[in-house]
């Protein structure tokens, strides 16, 4: 009897106290917001953990993720959220962040929460391409640049150093190359390939370290056509020439280097988890190589995170706080330790620890003399970069008329992005 | 028909009951049509709502500017005159139609002469042309990324290599303006053979024996018979299979996109069909309106080029 008493008023009081918590949360109102990724599973498991400890931190906020495979992600976004029925809080490539705001289709961060001054300050300067008429619509978690790999075994065979300038990459790559009796390369010292990151090498790099720049007037000039850029495309042939590289080996770049048929390799910070897997493979990482007068340069692309219109009341409250935990220095150290890419704030890339990481430092300290290109249409602009080399390659073009014909092309392209 | 589904319970009571004696009044051609129409609907409403409709905004948009994100906005003949000048395109029109003339004869006679060779044999007959089958099984992305190895330069290509332990100097199949259409082209051509030997087989055995057996009493040549009536008998067969393949070497884009992904209907151009400009610039560059004008040009071609061989090819 008394057993049954007690068993009444624990019930009872478990009872009480569901009611007072369900009153609570309801009291504070649940809401619940979207947000849109691409798939790749490194960055899928980091947002998990991004947002297990947001909604910790805000119990009355849920937020739902929805990741769809990378070739799809483009065409997914462009058509549901103008529709409406998309996200609230979705991630953009960088180079795309014109045409949403053209459309009217993100919202301007709040001032107050992400004021310009503190923006400026503590992020990498790049993330200025995000601002308009003094607000940022878009803020990134995460960047990224390139650096050189190489595969450690094939330098040791070889006798050779890791290369700090462009003249000791092109000795060590000769150094590397192998080649059959028929005289077929079998094993290059150096992958290339415009399709893959060599066009932003070309870009941002080995023209700047040629003395001249890329574009002018905010990337809407093509400004290559010049003996700097010439002197980059001299060099860029000058490599297949000598037979240190030769483009499609293996099919791809990325590819020869994995399977270990390759000495050096230039590629983003998002290859190290795909190396980072692969057996039998010893490899380092360092910057950039510089040119004779110790000029380095590098290239930054990222994916931004941004509110969409759809957001509203409550929804765009949340989305302003899932925002500002997003792009907080406690989500860069989870994004650095789960993804690899690097923190978009200087203050937590730059730290002793992560700017003298074998692996991550080179990427990080390259982020320091970086530029990112704006693209109008990055695929475009790649493919007359692609046609420039292989017009010389393959149809025996002089590398001078060649460099007009892709000035020109790209020329257009842009005029025809600005409405010019 | 309609009623007003806010009108009061007796009258939809009588509307109801209204149809029956109206229906039961009606001749069988009426009542036959009735359901005929009926049962048509579904489709008919599929049709307009899945294709026609479809068809007819990419023709509307066409004459629009489109990124999927802001508003259409007119540009008149804006698309088709940056089309017919841009010398992609014209690059891109010659490659589909080489894809057209090399890829629908070349398979048609291979076709034949395995189907021919094929209905005369009766060894192992079924697992023979069940092997010829699997490739038009298989899919197009799996075959096209087998043979893009098989391309690959040395160390990694099948055929360079073999070329390179005889001490032929390697041979630059996809890496080349001249030789990459033709070597896309020819495991496109393997790929659909399957399926057109199987229409020919089919053709070929519903041409009665007796006319062949009435050769034979006369002692007509081999030459003679096939001449004279395999291939006129078999006219239907062929009409058939050329209009399909010609549609499906016009319409080349899985082999193509999978074999060249790096640089997409490279290089230079050198194999990109019609339908992978429109991808690249429905996909890639998110011109809607310049790739719907596009596709209005590929819709053309492939209505004329269907028409001109129906026509060619009717029997007399």
């Amino acid at each position: 009897m008394l057993r049954k008493t007690r068993n009444t008023l624990a019930v009872l009081a478990t009872s009480a106290a569901a009611l007072t918590a369900a009153g609570a949360a309801s009291a504070q109102e649940q809401v619940t917001i979207e947000y849109w990724q691409y798939f790749f599973e490194a960055r899928v498991t980091a947002m998990d953990q991004l947002i297990e400890n947001f909604e910790a931190a805000n119990p009355n906020i849920n937020v739902e993720m929805t990741h769809f495979p990378y070739a799809d992600y483009r065409t997914r976004t462009a058509v549901a959220v103008p529709s409406g029925e998309g996200p609230d809080v979705v991630q953009l490539f960088y180079g795309w962040l014109n045409d949403y705001i053209d459309a009217g289709l993100i919202q301007p961060l709040p001032t107050d929460t992400f004021s310009p001054e503190t923006i400026e300050a503590e992020f990498f300067p790049m993330v200025q391409a995000m601002e308009r008429d003094g607000q940022y619509f878009a803020l990134p978690t995460a960047v990224r640049s390139l650096a050189l790999f190489y595969n450690e075994r094939l330098l040791e065979a070889a006798g050779v150093e890791v290369p700090t300038t462009l003249e000791e990459l092109v000795a060590a790559a000769a150094a590397t190359t192998e080649r059959d009796g028929a005289g077929n390369i079998t094993q290059v010292g150096f992958t290339s390939g415009m399709t893959a990151q060599d066009h932003h090498w070309f870009r941002e790099v080995l023209i700047r370290q040629m003395g001249g720049e890329p574009y002018t007037d905010g990337y809407r000039n093509v400004n290559y056509d010049t003996e700097a850029g010439r002197a980059a495309l001299d060099f860029y042939l000058g490599l297949e020439e000598q037979g240190v590289t030769q483009s499609g080996f293996m099919d791809e770049p990325q590819a020869a280097f994995r399977s270990g048929r390759a000495a050096f390799h230039i590629d983003g910070s998002f290859r190290i988890g795909a190396l980072e897997g692969e057996r039998g493979l010893r490899w380092g990482v360092t910057e950039l190589p510089a040119n004779e007068e110790g000029v380095r340069s590098n290239y930054s692309s990222y994916w931004v995170n941004a509110i969409t219109s759809s957001a509203e009341g409550p929804e765009y409250d949340a989305s302003v706080l899932f925002m500002e935990y997003i792009t907080s220095p406690e989500a860069m150290e989870i994004w650095l330790e789960t993804v690899g890419e690097l923190p978009a704030r200087s203050a937590v890339g730059m730290t002793e620890e992560n700017a003298n990481d074998p692996v991550f430092g080179p990427f990080i300290r390259g982020l320091e003399y970086a530029h990112t290109t704006i693209f109008a249409d990055e695929s475009a602009q790649r493919q007359v970069l692609v046609d420039m080399v292989e017009r010389v390659q393959l149809q025996d073009m002089d590398p001078g008329e060649s460099l007009t014909i892709a000035a020109e092309a790209e020329q257009a392209i842009l005029d025809d992005f600005h409405g010019e | 028909m309609a009623r007003n589904p806010s009108s009061d319970a007796p009258n939809s009571a009588t509307a109801t009951a209204a149809p029956a004696p109206a229906f039961s009044g009606l001749t069988i051609t009426q009542k036959r049509t009735i359901w005929a129409w009926g049962f048509l609907a579904i489709p008919v409403l599929f049709y307009v709502v899945i294709r026609f409709y479809p068809t007819a905004n990419a023709m509307v948009l066409s004459f629009q500017e489109w990124n999927l994100l802001g508003e259409r906005t007119w540009a008149g003949l804006d698309n088709y005159q940056v089309l017919f000048s841009d010398p992609v395109f014209w690059q891109v029109f010659r490659n589909t139609f080489m894809y057209l003339l090399l890829g629908t004869p070349i398979s048609l006679v291979l076709a034949f002469i395995v189907a021919y060779h094929l209905d005369q044999v009766r060894f192992m007959h079924g697992t023979i042309r069940a092997l010829y089958f699997v490739p038009f099984m298989t899919s197009a992305v799996a075959m096209a990324w087998v043979w893009r190895w098989f391309y690959q330069d040395v160390p990694i290509g099948l055929f360079n290599n073999a070329l390179a332990t005889v001490g032929i100097p390697q041979i630059d199949f996809l890496d080349s303006t001249t030789n990459a259409l033709p070597s896309i082209l020819a495991p496109a051509i393997w790929a659909g053979l399957g399926f057109q030997i199987i229409i020919f087989m089919a053709g070929l055995r519903a041409i009665p024996r007796s006319f062949y057996e009435a050769a034979k009493i006369d002692g007509v040549s081999t030459w003679t018979v096939l001449w004279e009536i395999t291939l006129p008998l078999l006219r239907p067969t062929i009409v058939f299979v050329v209009v399909l393949s010609s549609i499906g070497f016009l319409r080349i884009f899985d082999h193509v996109f999978n074999m060249t992904t790096q640089n997409p209907g490279g290089p230079l151009n050198a194999t990109k069909p019609l339908v992978l400009m429109i991808y690249q610039t429905a996909f890639d560059s998110f011109d809607m309106g310049y790739a719907a004008a596009q596709t209005v040009v590929l819709f053309v071609i492939l209505l004329v080029v269907s028409l001109i061989q129906l026509r060619l090819l009717k029997d007399r």
